[in-house]
């Protein structure tokens, strides 16, 4: 019969033309799973870096996440000047030095706490240590603080936004991408 | 433990399991539906698919709807409709698809009852339906509190009111439904819950059982003629299809089906993204206001005829008229006394009946819509005596119908 | 042939229902106002050509403007915060920088010579009930009264932004942005505005206290906009949907026709700022219109496709069956 070759040809075409409706579909399913704009917007802090004191951990909040900003003392700028790794690790505003760093344990999760005495962090989870540039002083933990993405606008801080000494910390592997 | 032998095949190997073979000729390739029958009988798919695109849309609206008083009606106008990826797809669809859903069901009906398709042994697949109807109107209600806008709050204070029993006073009873004096956050809380779980379980089961009914009746056809299936099938199988009186379910009947459902999804579509206002009544974006009432409330399209039958007499006259429209429908099989399972057109008086329920159900509808002011209560009151006239008179004009 | 004789029956009895649930009981709901178009037929034209520069020392001199209204533009800031206007006047006196630009010129001139007339508020103000408007007539300057107010309206013009550079929320703020708030935040080329209340769009906090202060000046603000008003007027960031432009439009126009005796005063604006009115109505309420249009068109082709493909289907299937 001549219809044997068209036999199901035209089955198989509409499933295809229905498969493209799917697939469109599927497209705007997933486009409703994505984080809203008013999200994505909520995703920058700005910090006003001169209200800071030396040797203060103020915990301060970045898409969900405790961020710990620690002016560095004279004191603590020359410990960290003897150390190219540390020194690494500071962002520096106006004349002043900085350590910003997401207040979450590399290892597990846990936030340290700090102890300005002894100018280091300690976590009570698994007893792993930090100094106070967020270097990794004591295991378990696998690597230093993580540091937010961040760019200097005069004397403040945008977190959620990069800027060329962010870039640069990325690309010497200072930090990871948070 | 049955026998197992290695599988040849994926194939073999399910078909062991869970007899696919089995269940496809069944359900599928050889579930006989007569030949006769005209594109009406595609209002069932097009129903299911209808009840998918609700069931669909209906997920991606729950993942950002807060049934919270003070948050529900901007999650579901900003959130929703302004932030959401699609999110405004997804309200207008499940807003048309709400709608539209009961012309297809009032279509599907009428169907039933113009061809005899809830009688002679075909009785359950009627009441199963009249359930999904009655689960369908409480999905639809409960559906429409959500939003907590003007409409859903004075709605849901009138029509909970009801429960009152007129001179019965039932009022702790309301006060119980709704979980405090007012349309409250207990009251949101408990209808978003029958919206999104159980009613939605109820239909499931109830479409399971619609089915299942439908099984060994067999599809009715345009004719109401006794086919013998079993001889037909027989005819197919051997290859002659063109002079068989029976299709098989798939895929003759299912392309047939797909047909309808495409033109039917042009009409819908074209609904939902250019022509919306009649199923998203504009009164409804206004944030509900317990300490104002709108100047007009009126329920959906689909629940006039019922309200119509209520808003004529008064108070317990009129909630006793508005008990009888509901439950009368289910009755129909057992009131229609005749014994001919033939489309109307063919039934003498009953062809009347139908076209006098038909359009009393129109004119109640037009008259609940319109304010119960001057000629149009009038009329709303003469086509509630009607409707209840039909009903009284459907024994009578069928018990005295020839015998086809 | 039969089949499509019961799709004209079941087409017929649908498109019926139709007909009489919305457009006919509609029509027996609400009155239909045709409106004029903004044309403020009962005021009288400009006959005067105003001169800008007079205006400015008539408006800062006898016209004594600016003794309650700011002029930001020109560097001059309200004598008052809104708040406190808000207390002493019952409404907090606009800023005049874009005055020219939203309202009607004819009314402009109507309403500095008598405010209660031109804001169709005549009903409450007047010597019956002995109260008089918070902004008081001006009877001119010793010269030609209506020269002067054509001055005074050029002068006004002349500070505002032109009519294409007023953008849809300039518009709104300096028309209803006074009583009404939006408290949507709208997106609009790629920036987020965020809620406006009646004194302002309300800002972010870093300290809950600072938030909660706005708040209690915006909710004192709204106390005394009650008190004057009689109730507070509605938020209006769902307006578009829920009223519709035409509604809305003839609305604005003359509110007295929709509700009589209603406290809302004749706003005065041009029809070209009306326009910018609703842009941002829609802006705020149904700002995926522009989306909802271009993913419609495009489903409507692909499910006529769809629906082809399926005929097709069902040709090919009954081609044995028939």
């Amino acid at each position: 019969m001549k219809n044997s070759s068209r036999r199901g040809f035209m089955g198989k075409a509409f499933g295809a033309v229905a498969g493209v409706g799917a697939v469109a579909s599927l497209y705007a399913m997933k486009r409703s799973w994505d984080p809203l704009p008013s999200v994505k917007a909520a995703g920058f802090t700005t910090l006003d870096m001169s209200a800071y004191q030396d040797n203060e951990l103020v915990t301060e909040k970045w898409r969900g996440k405790p961020i710990f900003v620690l002016k560095q003392s004279p004191d603590m700028i020359k410990k960290a000047q003897g150390n190219p790794k540390d020194m690494e690790r500071l962002i520096k505003v106006g004349n002043d030095y900085f350590m910003v760093c997401v207040g979450l344990c590399t290892h597990l999760g846990c936030i340290p706490g700090y102890n300005p005495d002894e100018e280091s962090f300690l976590c009570a989870c698994h007893g792993g240590m930090y100094d106070f540039s967020g270097e990794v002083t004591k295991a378990p933990p696998p690597r230093g603080l993580d540091i937010p993405p961040f760019k200097i606008d005069g004397n403040k801080l945008v977190l959620g936004e990069t800027g060329p000494e962010y870039e640069k910390m990325l690309a010497d592997g200072t930090t990871l991408k948070v | 433990m049955a026998h197992f032998t290695k599988a040849t095949s994926l194939h073999d190997w399910l078909n062991q399991r869970l007899a696919v073979d089995t269940l496809r000729r069944v359900l599928a390739t050889e579930y006989w539906i007569p030949k006769n029958i005209n594109f009406l009988w595609a209002m069932g798919m097009v129903l299911a698919i209808t009840f998918g695109l609700l069931l669909i849309s209906g997920i991606f609206l729950l993942m950002y709807y807060q049934p919270n008083v003070e948050l529900a009606f901007d999650s579901v106008n900003y959130t929703i409709m302004q932030e959401v990826g699609y999110g405004w797809l997804w309200r207008h669809v499940h807003g048309v698809a709400a709608s539209v859903v009961f012309l297809i069901i009032y279509i599907h009906m009428f169907t039933g009852i113009y061809y005899g398709s809830y009688k002679k042994g075909r009785e359950m697949i009627w009441i199963s339906g009249m359930l999904l109807f009655v689960a369908f109107s409480a999905e639809a209600f409960s559906g429409y509190m959500l939003p907590w806008g003007q409409m859903s709050y004075w709605a849901g204070m009138v029509i909970t009111n009801l429960f009152a029993g007129g001179s019965l006073h039932a009022d702790g009873l309301v006060e119980w439904i709704r979980g405090d004096y007012v349309p409250g956050q207990a009251f949101l809380n408990r209808f978003f819950m029958l919206h999104v779980l159980l009613i939605p379980l109820a239909i499931l089961g109830l479409i399971g059982l619609h089915f299942g009914a439908l099984r060994i009746p067999h599809v009715n056809n345009q004719d109401g003629e006794e086919i013998d299936f079993e001889a037909e099938a027989a005819k197919y199988k051997a290859g002659d299809k063109a002079n068989s009186k029976v299709i098989a379910f798939v895929n003759d009947f299912m392309s047939k089906d797909m047909m309808v459902v495409g033109i039917y999804l042009i009409f819908f579509f074209y609904l939902v993204f250019y022509h919306y206002d009649f199923a998203m009544d504009p009164v409804n974006f206004d944030p509900a206001n317990g300490l104002k009432t709108p100047a007009h409330i009126y329920p959906e399209w689909y629940f006039l005829w019922s309200y119509e039958i209520l808003r004529p007499f008064s108070t317990d006259t009129g909630l006793i008229a508005f008990a009888f429209a509901q439950v009368i429908f289910f009755a129909l099989p057992f009131l229609d006394k005749s014994p001919n399972a033939v489309p109307a057109s063919r039934r003498g008086l009953f062809k009347y009946w139908f076209w006098a329920m038909l359009i009393d159900m129109i004119i109640l509808t037009a008259m609940g819509k319109v304010p119960p002011e001057g000629s149009f209560s009038t009329i709303g009151l003469y086509a509630a005596l009607t409707f209840i006239g039909l009903w009284i008179a459907l024994p009578f004009i069928t018990k005295f119908e020839k015998k086809v | 042939m039969k089949e499509l004789f019961i799709l004209a029956v079941v087409t017929f009895f649908t498109l019926l229902t139709y007909w009489l649930v919305e457009p006919f009981a509609h029509s027996q709901m609400h009155k239909h106002i045709e409106g004029e178009g903004f044309a403020y037929k009962d005021l009288p034209a400009l006959t005067k050509k105003g001169d800008a520069a007079r205006g400015k020392d008539l408006v800062m001199g006898a016209g004594a403007c600016a003794g309650c209204h700011g002029i930001e533009v020109e560097g001059m800031p309200a004598p008052m915060d809104a708040v406190t206007a808000a207390a002493s006047y019952g409404v907090n006196p606009p800023d005049l920088s874009n005055a020219g630009a939203v309202f009607d010129p004819k009314f402009l001139a109507a309403l500095i010579k008598n405010p209660a007339h031109a804001l169709d508020l005549e009903h409450k103000y007047n010597e019956k009930s002995g109260k008089s408007y918070p902004m008081p007539q001006f009877y001119g300057a010793g010269g030609d009264i209506d020269q002067e107010v054509a001055d005074m309206v050029a002068y006004l013009q002349s500070i505002a932004p032109k009519k294409e550079e007023l953008t849809p929320n300039q518009a709104f703020e300096t028309a209803c942005g006074r009583c009404h708030a939006i408290h949507y935040p709208y997106e609009l080329d790629g920036k987020i505005h965020p809620s406006w209340t009646q004194i302002g769009e309300k800002p972010s906090f870093k300290k809950k206290q600072d938030e909660l202060a706005f708040e209690q000046k915006v909710l004192d603000y709204q106390d005394s906009l009650t008190k004057y008003l009689g109730t507070l007027p509605p938020d209006l960031s769902m307006y578009i949907r829920s009223r519709g432009e035409h509604f809305i439009k003839t609305f604005v126009e003359d509110p007295q026709v929709y509700l009589k005796g209603t406290a809302m005063p004749r706003v005065g604006v041009s029809a070209e700022a009306a326009e910018k009115v609703i842009e941002h109505l829609e802006d705020v309420g149904d700002s995926k219109r522009h989306q909802r249009a271009s993913v419609g068109a495009n489903v409507m082709i692909y499910i006529f496709i769809f629906a082809i493909f399926a005929i097709l289907w069902k040709k090919e299937v009954w081609r044995d069956l028939h």
